[in-house]
């Protein structure tokens, strides 16, 4: 059932028509067979590209979309009630493109960003390391200046869209330290750049998640973006933005098991009645929906902070933890709705709450939020 | 080339679809608006037309204010510009005067190509490109799968029963389309950013030179003299096979003089 949105403008109510019209054909349609497949969709993102679904929170003169967070978030929501792996991967290429359109000088966004934006090069973001995730300081990733750019050498990990990604926004050190970390536009592909098997994951099954070795690979001087030293700032400011993608594409995953629950309790009948009219399921289903709309409600008050230049850190890893805990209730409650079939692939439910759980751990684990939030209240 | 593509807004199909009690109109405000269907294959290949012999792509619709909504989309798939016959005489038109305002439209405006979906999902009449076509004394091609143009020359694949009729005409003509003939493109958000910007022209009866008194209701060559909701199906008829199972749906089959 479509969730009636309150939207700022005549043109983020056709975007959200589009969107949903696209959802709908484009990816409501292949989900299944590609998740279960384990295979990638082959076109799809250049047809977001086309659609104009892959550059809307920047600013139109970078050829992007010009949307606020408001409107980005709920474009995101919609994707990911269809199809949460590809949602996701739209998130962290928006994610990607953050620091070129934020900290790049003009010359590199005139040079890079609108193709990026245009959704004609896909991008991944590349920080984690297998020893450093939730403590990103500790990354030992290493670029070496050189004459004609920087050698990259070590191991990244957890990298979406790994091997697939056009490029990268890649974290290395160029020195010691927290100002010790730089951030690159990095090439998808280089004399010297290779990448892992893609990992077996729980879910998210149709987008490979890779880690990459750089083994000397040489990228040019002009790709670092920023100043030498200034990348975990860089990375940090990224993640605010990322952690509402996400809180988006959680709160869509959400939106998908609730309606599914909802669905199948109005037609299942037990003991003579539809068992929704059973209040044990009843209530269930209504904690369930005020998951729901609490979550939406929680990240759209981040945005709105967001979109109106105020502080919105603190907002943004309540927004986090809200929506992606919500995701996982939501999502676990619709498989007990849908009891015995809902164990079965032959619904969604199992997979929304497989897909779900990873909400909890990427851009930051649900425990890294409640630091940032405690952080905030204590100072 | 000047091509007119004819769109029109319909209830949702989705949706619970009503008529009026009062004048047995469909009831416009019951239900969300939506774009035809098969319109917006109509679009897109008015599009492909002017992508491939150049000229200019104008949305034609006719309907009440909110019909907007569908217009915006034509745009944002593409089109360059908009007509909206809007007036409130029009309300309750019936085709024949549907085709004779749209018609009067079109001559004002000009064109050299009309296209037009096939049918609507609310009146599912399926003669507008033939009225119209007579009322503007230009050759009709119907049911198109695929178009041409050579020249001043048109060509188009009608789909039949038995394959396909290749039918020609020359130029300034009215096609309609049906669904096989291509896939319609998603109005790209630049698109829709565009669509802002893009001029809609709104005409009323008396702009477009429309005798009011022959539009309307009150003087529809139909009416629709009763109307009611359609009966829940009812249950099927169970038959038991007890060895006379053939034999029983041979004579029910024969009952309803299918064989």
């Amino acid at each position: 059932m479509a969730v009636v949105r309150l939207l700022p403008t005549q043109e983020a109510r056709d975007l959200l028509d589009l969107t949903r019209d696209f959802a709908d054909k484009e990816l409501a349609t292949r989900v299944e067979e590609h998740e279960r497949d384990e295979t990638y969709p082959e076109g799809l993102f250049a047809k977001l590209g086309e659609a104009g679904l892959l550059g809307l929170p920047y600013p139109e003169e970078m050829g992007g979309g010009g949307q606020p967070y408001e409107v980005y978030l709920q474009v995101l929501e919609e994707l990911a009630a269809r199809w949460a792996a590809v949602a996701v991967a739209v998130s962290v290429h928006g994610l990607s493109c953050f620091p070129l359109a934020t900290y790049g000088t003009a010359e590199q966004r005139d040079r890079w960003l609108p193709d990026m934006l245009a959704g004609k090069v896909i991008g991944g973001y590349s920080l984690s390391e297998p020893q450093a995730g939730s403590d990103a300081g500790a990354l030992n990733c290493r670029a070496e200046r050189v004459e004609t750019g920087y050698r990259i050498s070590g191991t990244k990990a957890w990298i979406t869209h790994g091997g697939r990604a056009d490029f990268y926004a890649l974290f290395a050190r160029t020195g010691e330290g927290s100002r010790g970390v730089s951030c690159f536009l990095a090439p998808g592909r280089a004399e010297g750049l290779t990448f892992g098997r893609p990992e077996q994951k729980m879910g998210l099954h149709a987008i490979p998640t890779t880690s990459a070795h750089w083994d000397g690979a040489v990228i040019d001087s002009d790709r670092l973006i920023g100043e030498e030293g200034q990348g975990l700032q860089i990375a940090f400011s990224a993640l605010d933005s990322g952690r509402l993608g996400i809180a988006a594409c959680a709160t869509g995953l959400a939106q998908a098991a609730l309606d599914v629950a909802v669905r199948y309790a109005n037609e299942r009948t037990q003991f003579g009645r539809k068992i929704i009219d059973h209040q044990g399921l009843g209530f269930l289903l209504a904690d369930m929906a005020a998951a729901v709309d609490s979550a939406r409600a929680t990240y759209l008050d981040a945005a709105r902070r967001r979109d109106a230049g105020l502080p919105y850190g603190r907002n943004a890893s309540v927004a986090k933890l809200v929506c992606t805990d919500a995701a996982m209730k939501v999502t676990t409650d619709a498989v007990q709705v849908l009891g015995g079939y809902g164990y079965t692939r032959d619904f969604p439910a199992e997979r929304y709450m497989r897909e779900a759980k990873i909400t909890q751990i990427f851009e930051g684990t649900n425990q890294i939020q409640r630091l940032v939030i405690s952080r905030h209240l204590s100072r | 080339m000047n091509i007119v593509v004819c769109v029109k807004q319909v209830p949702d199909t989705a949706t619970e679809r009503k008529l009026r009690p009062d004048d047995k109109t469909i009831d416009r405000e019951a239900a969300e608006g939506v774009i035809n269907e098969i319109c917006e294959y109509a679009v897109e290949e008015a599009l492909r037309l002017k992508e491939a012999h150049g000229g200019e792509v104008t949305v034609l619709t006719m309907g009440p204010s909110k019909a907007t909504d569908t217009i915006r989309k034509a745009l944002a798939m593409g089109a360059d510009k908009a007509v909206h016959l809007v007036d409130d005489a029009l309300h309750g038109s019936d085709g024949l005067q549907t085709s004779y305002a749209l018609a009067q439209v079109l001559k004002k405006i000009g064109f050299d190509v009309v296209i037009l979906g096939s049918e609507s999902t609310d009146a599912r009449m399926g003669t507008l490109a033939a009225m119209l076509a007579e009322r503007l004394d230009a050759p009709q091609l119907s049911l198109a799968n695929k178009v041409e143009i050579d020249g001043s020359t048109i060509r188009i694949q009608r789909l039949t029963d038995y394959g396909f009729d290749r039918v020609e005409a020359s130029l300034p003509a009215v096609v309609s389309v049906v669904e096989k003939i291509n896939e319609p493109r998603y109005p790209s958000f630049k698109g829709i950013m565009a669509a802002k910007k893009k001029p809609v022209e709104t005409l009323s009866v008396a702009d477009a030179e429309i005798d009011a008194a022959k539009v309307g209701l009150a003087s529809a060559a139909t009416e629709v003299v009763d109307f009611a909701v359609a009966p829940p199906r009812a249950a099927g008829t169970i038959v038991k096979d007890e060895g006379d199972g053939g034999v029983k749906v041979a004579e029910f089959l024969a009952s309803k003089k299918f064989v």
